[in-house]
């Protein structure tokens, strides 16, 4: 245990760390050794090219996606706690963690998880996943394998299955309520991560 | 009229001809096994008796029973257990309350007792015919159709029930029942310890076959669903093990450490063998459906026989055959799938939930009989001590095993989920049969196991199955989703997959994701190529996906009548035993047509509904054949319609790019209908398109082809084989269907004829990717 609170006492702000996230000691540590894994050069941050590094995301429909999402629009670097941050969210949710109305959600809460999602579909930030959008994805995920016209048609019955204000664009509410039958929690959680 | 009653007088003739000289040998011992011997002794016989023949009179009708008797009696009870079904579903009252199993076992009770008055012996369920002709049908079923995304989702926790649970029954209440004949002391106490095993791994067993019948019937949601049913699949391996291995020893006596690691390492051998069977065969299937694109009308065969063999040739080696066919079905489905031709996915979805009813029917209809046949020793002590071990080991069984398992599950097991999943445990036929095949000599107590046997198998039939639908409203336990996937969720769903995969290689953590994307990239650059025919092995799943349910909902559209009002009915389906109508789907928000328009385009149908109804009265909804020129036609007005598309597209996108058509998803070409082709209205975009005026699917009138025959473009090829039907090219066809909807009124019709009854639940299709 001597090393490991050691290594510890190197992260600063771990508790509060810990607090935001819900993370335990172990997982804190298993991410940390992560990070200094991905941070070859050691500079305590982590760049683009570090992730771009990781042989399965280059092979990733949405690779670049998940990328952009952990740099803050502006950003060029990733430290440990956003690097935790946006881990935080593919926790499994905590069932029987008493619900504090005061408290703020917590990160890996189903709405949060969702906020996270529809934040990689909208690459334009605009609030809404428009048709460009959902083209694009679709673009990624389907590769070459599909024609224009198809995947024109595919969009076009996407937005009009979700979209219920008309404004051919999916919000988030929309978003959400398209969603209401998917287990979110299973379906985005990673099972170490708990 | 004439013609035909003179022609069958005739046919009815010669039959009678035929046994004449069969009628002469009322004292042949060997009538009745087969032609061949017949004739035989009719060469003889004709020699011997032609003294005797001429005096008699011409014997004009005779009666010679013995002959057909064997195929006569096997109809016969294959004719009782299908209008049974069809009873019990007149009385609607009944079915509601008591599970069709039951009321089957009742009927088999009343059967065997009216047999017994006659004077006759009652069959008794052979275990040769239930392991080789009842079983199999029915979980091919099972495994040809099981969703494979919350089977694999869960399958650490279904293994963990079906090994682990099956192994603590059986030792629980082998070891318990050998307890009480101890205690028992003077009838009981020659029951040896491995009888008692023995008897004990036989009757933990969850059958699946009483699971179906039960657990359909209630429709609980799919999670405890496929817990409870792959279970009962994946415990064949244990049971088949236990029981060849407490076989084997009890003429011994003993058993020492080897044999028991020697067991160990049959079940393994059992269990992954039976697979690796089943995946071989599997593969086999899929590999020859690819070419199967001439021979369209044996693709069904196929599917069936390869399956069949793959169940035999694990029986062979005492593998487990159930994980045979399962492994087959589930393996080979998703190529087959991608390869035959809608009509031969129509025809295997039939048969194997005809079979398979049937089956399930005749099986539990001679549980009955072979109850008031077999032979009974009723021991109270010993009964009751099954009974009541039985219960308290499964309840045991479950809790224990769930404080573990919920350790590892994202989504953990409540406890009403465990009382589910206990209380379904239900013991079934075979049980029955394992224990009926075992050799008398070795178990002396072979007639109280069977009685007891039949116990449990009564007790868990009629209080469980009776009870666990009160029960299950009582809990309010979450019942099946019926509404469909929407693309939405098939979307967000991959895009979840991809995003969760890109997470765990972030980690470095090589979870469920990481293989199951490993898979599937090797599915897609390998197996796909070899076992797919042609271009369909390069479409991705979501394209499929989308065709098929764009398919659906045109379906929907036309059936309900169109209209400017969107669907508020979907077509009923038919489930394996209930018929079950949906509910109405959610409002879609399809964009209106002005009304102006709507007005023209009914007029212009109006116009032309009078001719095509008149030929659609005789249009049998049981046609699977299509007219070739039929397909042809529509071919070309959709090929017209598209390029109308196209062309409005063309305003639309700067970058219309009118490409080499897709090729042919199978899915697309599955939107060709069995009776119907013409699924698709043509939509009369402007006034100039002369299609409305020419008669759809009309065989009488080729002449309106040529009409169309200007507007096509030469780039499509065309499809020749028959029964391929009408081809979709593009899907842009599909997103103009909206307004389309209203135009139906004729296809409607028939289509309404055709496809009131889409057969089997439709749901079953409901689309899977081969991995989730």
């Amino acid at each position: 245990m001597g090393s490991t609170n050691s290594t510890l006492i190197k992260i600063p702000n771990v508790e509060e760390l810990m607090q935001e996230t819900g993370f335990s000691t172990a997982h804190i540590i298993r991410l940390h050794d992560r990070f200094k894994e991905l941070d070859k050069e050691r500079r305590g941050y982590l760049c683009p090219r570090d992730f771009e590094a990781i042989k399965g995301l280059a092979i990733n429909p949405i690779g670049d996606r998940i990328i952009g999402a952990f740099f803050s629009p502006g950003r060029e670097t990733v430290d440990f706690y956003t690097f935790v941050r946006i881990l935080a969210h593919f926790r499994p949710a905590d069932n029987s963690r008493p619900k504090e109305s005061s408290s703020p959600e917590p990160i890996n809460s189903r709405t949060n998880k969702l906020k996270f999602v529809f934040q990689l579909y909208d690459l334009d930030k605009d609030g809404k996943i428009s048709r460009i959008d959902l083209l694009k994805v679709l673009r990624g995920m389907l590769e070459m394998q599909v024609t224009e016209e198809q995947l024109d048609s595919i969009v076009d019955r996407t937005i009009q299955e979700a979209d219920l204000d008309g404004d051919d664009a999916i919000s988030f509410e929309e978003f959400r309520k398209s969603l209401e039958k998917v287990n979110i929690d299973h379906k985005m959680s990673i099972r170490f991560l708990r | 009229m004439d013609r035909l009653k003179r022609t069958t007088f005739i046919l009815f003739l010669m039959l009678v001809a035929s046994l004449l000289p069969l009628g002469g040998h009322a004292s042949s011992p060997e009538v009745g096994t087969g032609n061949g011997k017949v004739r035989d002794h009719q060469g003889n016989g004709d020699t011997t008796h032609k003294a005797n023949y001429t005096k008699k009179a011409f014997p004009v009708l005779s009666f010679d029973y013995k002959n057909v008797r064997t195929p006569f009696e096997i109809s016969l009870w294959v004719l009782l257990a299908s209008l049974m079904k069809l009873g019990f579903h007149l009385i609607p009252r009944v079915s509601n309350i008591v599970p069709e199993s039951c009321l089957l076992i009742v009927v088999g009770l009343l059967i065997g007792g009216l047999i017994k008055l006659v004077g006759e012996d009652p069959p008794v369920l052979s275990s040769k015919v239930f392991f080789f002709y009842l079983l199999p049908p029915i979980i091919l079923d099972a495994g040809y159709f099981l969703p494979m995304r919350p089977f694999t989702e869960n399958l650490g926790t279904i293994l963990m029930f079906a090994v682990v649970g099956t192994l603590w029954n059986a030792f629980f209440i082998g070891g318990a029942l050998y307890g009480v004949c101890q205690l028992e002391g003077d009838y009981l106490g020659k029951v040896e310890l491995l009888s008692c095993l023995l008897f004990g791994s036989v009757v933990s067993a969850v059958d699946p076959v009483a699971v179906l019948a039960v657990f359909e019937e209630i429709h609980i949601n799919e999670l405890l669903h496929i817990l409870v049913f792959g279970e009962s699949l994946l415990n064949d391996a244990v049971t088949v093990v236990l029981y060849h291995l407490f076989e084997e020893f009890s003429s011994v006596g003993t058993i020492t450490v080897t044999d028991v690691f020697l067991g160990i390492v049959c079940f393994l051998v059992v269990s992954l063998g039976g697979i690796m069977v089943g995946a071989m065969y599997g593969i086999l299937a899929a590999f020859t459906s690819r070419f199967t694109s001439h021979t369209r009308v044996i693709e069904p065969l196929f599917v069936f026989v390869y399956s069949y063999l793959a169940y035999l040739s694990a029986e062979v080696f005492h593998l487990s055959g159930i994980m045979a066919l399962i492994a087959c079905g589930a393996v080979m489905r998703p190529y087959v799938e991608a390869n035959i031709s809608h009509k031969s996915h129509t025809t295997i979805k039939y048969f194997l939930k005809m079979w398979s009813s049937v089956s399930d029917t005749l099986i539990f209809i001679f549980l009955g009989v072979s109850t008031v046949a077999g032979k009974h020793n009723w021991n109270w002590t010993f009964v009751i001590a099954t009974v009541v071990l039985c219960l308290v080991a499964r309840v045991l069984g479950v809790i224990g095993l769930t404080l573990v398992i919920n350790k590892f599950r994202i989504v953990k097991l409540t406890t009403k989920d465990q009382f589910i999943i206990a209380y379904g445990g239900l013991r079934g036929a075979i049980a029955f049969s394992l224990i009926y095949l075992l050799d008398e000599n070795h178990f002396a107590r072979k007639d109280m196991f069977l009685t007891a046997i039949i116990t449990v198998i009564f007790f868990t039939v009629f209080v469980q199955g009776m009870t666990i639908r009160p029960l299950v409203d009582l809990l309010a336990v979450k019942k099946k989703q019926e509404t469909k996937r929407s693309i939405n969720e098939e979307i967000h769903t991959q895009f979840l997959d991809h995003l969760l995969t890109g997470i765990e290689d972030i980690c470095g953590h090589y979870g469920h994701h990481h293989w199951k994307d490993k898979l599937n990239r090797f599915n897609k650059k390998y197996v796909k190529k070899c076992l797919i025919a042609g271009e369909r092995s390069k479409e991705p799943q979501l394209i499929a996906f989308y065709h098929k349910m764009e398919f659906k909902q045109a379906i929907e559209l036309v059936e309900s009548g169109g209209g400017s009002k969107l669907p508020s009915a979907m077509p009923s389906t038919v489930s394996m035993q209930n018929i079950q109508p949906k509910k109405p789907s959610q409002e879609r928000a399809l964009p209106q047509v002005s009304k102006a328009r709507e007005e023209e385009i009914r007029k212009i149908l109006r116009t032309n509904l009078q001719k095509t109804r008149l030929r659609l009265r005789s249009y049998n909804r049981h046609t699977l054949v299509a007219d070739p020129d039929e397909d042809g036609w529509n071919e070309f007005l959709i090929k017209r319609k598209r390029m109308k598309d196209l062309e409005k597209m063309s305003h639309v996108n700067n970058y219309l790019t009118v490409p080499a058509p897709p090729p042919d998803s199978p899915t697309i070409a599955r939107a060709r209908l069995a009776s119907d082709p013409q699924a698709w209205v043509i939509k009369p975009v402007t006034g100039d398109i002369p299609t409305i005026k020419v008669e759809l699917a009309s065989p009488q009138s080729p002449e309106s082809v040529s009409v169309v025959d200007e507007f096509k473009k030469s780039s499509y090829e065309q499809e020749d084989e028959d029964g391929d039907g009408l081809v979709m090219k593009a899907t842009s066809l599909v997103a103009k269907k909206d307004e389309t909807g209203e135009d139906d009124k004729e296809p409607q019709q028939r289509l309404q004829r055709c496809l009131s009854d889409p057969g089997p639940s439709a749901e079953d299709e409901e689309d899977e990717p081969f991995l989730p």
